[in-house]
């Protein structure tokens, strides 16, 4: 296979990677970020403590994280066709990668809340900040370095999950180098694939340390 | 300005305050002293009800908080200020940033807000650091700017949660300067809890010693310093304790000159051996602490002669 013929091919599977993990990662944030709000709002100690719900929350949590991707992906089609109105294609695999990272990413949110300083959210309360304020001014701004980590880390994860979307006819970079690279005994387009997809990670990576230590002033 | 009455709070079994009344008046500086787990800081909590009792009241500015709950206690809070021993600052937000989160709650408009942002910088020395974030300023500064945030609702009353114990000695005497300027120029009635005897020393009109969830004594220094036995004054003026068996320890206020020992030396056939003492500045004046062993015939006349000047004398 010459440079020339996996030139377009390269191309086309980039693209397809953008768009699925792009989308599946606006989705994840707008869905993942208020559920690892609510994970901290209504635990034990909380702002406004709901045991029983929070539970509830986690269990559901839980449940998402456990499944592979592979088998969430199967096992979520009719949900995917109920959405997308189909179950193949780039835009297909955007439903079940949001389903698949909302859960991994609420985890990282909640985790970066707890690490906001008990000592702040209370000078706040003593200030007569109401629960909607200590949210929205004390600890999405505190932990907001700590969540562009999880969006990071959460992007990566979606890269890596955007590889299994060929079984559903989604395309991609690991579309590619599975059917080109293996299938096909395409030594050179699968190395370049990995090259490439190694290359981007380590982009996304970086981009988003930087991020994270500029909004960070400790 | 504050009282605070018949206040019990538990945590499962143990009870973190056991009835516990004080009354703080308006304008004076009163500080609540004893070793960690007193309760001092939560009662400090439960002033402005971050902690709610599980019995008594607490009254600031002639409004029972212990009645309000939701919005209607947010709004009593606003008019309550609150500094904490590590700062409590937000890292996301900028000196002028910090300043101005009170008044966002409150719900001020932007321009009045960066108005009074400024105002208040400049009141405790930080005017030209607004655009700094709090990791850029020294423990002192931090302070400052949590006391600027604390005064941005024109508060009534300052609660101080061991605002100086993460400071070094010099900064310490810095922010007890500017509490005490606030407290004379805005007319700030300031509640304060510490492990420092020295903070007592320094600023407070009036003090209260806790221990094991209960208020042991508490009063006007200067009426505390009277008081036979007091441990407040045993804490102030540091003499070995127990005293010697035999020596008498006098307690005197007001011009530390006073030619005491001597004078009564002179007037009465006894002699005098110094063998401890201690002059302290205190807020409302000097007060002065002397150990001394007397012998001779005539030491009962000599000691009433004491008392008669108006001097504590507690013999031993």
């Amino acid at each position: 296979m010459t440079w020339d013929e996996m030139a377009p091919l390269l191309w086309e599977g980039t693209w397809q990677t953008a768009v699925m993990v792009g989308w599946a990662a606006v989705f994840t944030v707008l869905l993942g970020l208020p559920l690892g709000v609510a994970l901290v709002v209504f635990d034990r100690g909380g702002l406004r403590p709901l045991p029983v719900f929070k539970s509830a929350l986690g269990l559901i949590v839980n449940v998402g994280r456990s499944l592979p991707f592979i088998v969430l992906m199967i096992a979520i089609i009719p949900f995917t066709r109920l959405v997308v109105g189909t179950t193949i294609g780039t835009a297909a695999v955007v439903v079940p990668l949001t389903v698949g990272a909302v859960p991994f990413f609420a985890r990282l949110v909640e985790t970066a809340l707890r690490e906001v300083d008990r000592d702040v959210v209370q000078a706040a309360q003593a200030m007569g900040a109401g629960r909607a304020a200590i949210v929205w001014k004390v600890l999405l701004p505190e932990a907001l370095p700590g969540i562009v980590a999880g969006v990071t880390v959460t992007v990566v994860a979606l890269i890596g999950y955007s590889a299994m979307a060929g079984t559903i006819g989604g395309g991609g970079l690991g579309d590619l180098a599975v059917r080109y690279g293996y299938q096909r005994f395409e030594t050179v387009l699968m190395i370049v694939t990995v090259v490439l997809l190694i290359v981007i990670v380590q982009i996304m990576q970086s981009l988003g340390d930087v991020l994270a230590r500029r909004l960070s002033h400790k | 300005m504050i009282q605070v009455s018949g206040l019990r709070k538990l945590y499962g079994d143990t009870v973190a305050l056991d009835g516990v009344d004080l009354h703080v008046r308006e304008g004076e500086i009163y500080g609540v002293v004893g070793q960690s787990g007193a309760g001092k800081s939560t009662l400090l909590r439960c002033v402005n009800l971050l902690e709610r009792p599980a019995a008594g009241t607490v009254t600031v500015a002639g409004q029972d908080l212990t009645a309000l709950r939701g919005r209607e206690l947010n709004r009593a809070r606003q008019r309550i200020g609150m500094i904490h021993q590590h700062f409590a600052l937000l890292s996301s937000r900028t000196v002028a940033g910090n300043v101005s989160f009170p008044l966002e709650v409150m719900g001020v408009p932007r321009a009045e807000r960066r108005r009074r942002v400024g105002e208040l910088l400049d009141l405790v020395g930080l005017g030209g650091r607004g655009g700094d974030h709090p990791h850029q300023l020294s423990g002192g500064q931090k302070q400052r700017v949590g006391i600027a945030r604390a005064l941005a609702g024109n508060p009534a009353v300052l609660l101080s949660d061991e605002a100086t114990s993460a400071l070094d000695p010099g900064t310490t005497q810095s922010i007890l300067a500017l509490l005490k300027r606030l407290n004379t120029e805005l007319g700030l009635t300031i509640l304060l809890i510490t492990h420092e005897m020295d903070v007592v020393k320094t600023i407070c009109d009036s003090a209260a010693i806790m221990a094991g969830g209960r208020i042991e004594e508490s009063g006007p220094i200067a009426g505390l310093i009277r008081t036979p036995g007091s441990r407040l004054t045993r804490e102030i003026f540091p003499l070995p304790d127990p005293a010697p068996a035999g020596s008498v320890t006098l307690t005197f206020t007001g011009d530390p000159r006073q030619a005491l020992v001597s004078e009564v030396v002179r007037k009465f056939d006894v002699d005098v051996s110094i063998l401890g003492g201690s002059i302290e500045e205190l807020a409302g004046g000097s007060v002065g602490r002397l150990r001394v062993a007397l012998a001779g015939e005539e030491v009962p006349s000599a000691l009433a002669y004491l008392r008669e000047r108006g001097l504590l004398v507690e013999t031993s």
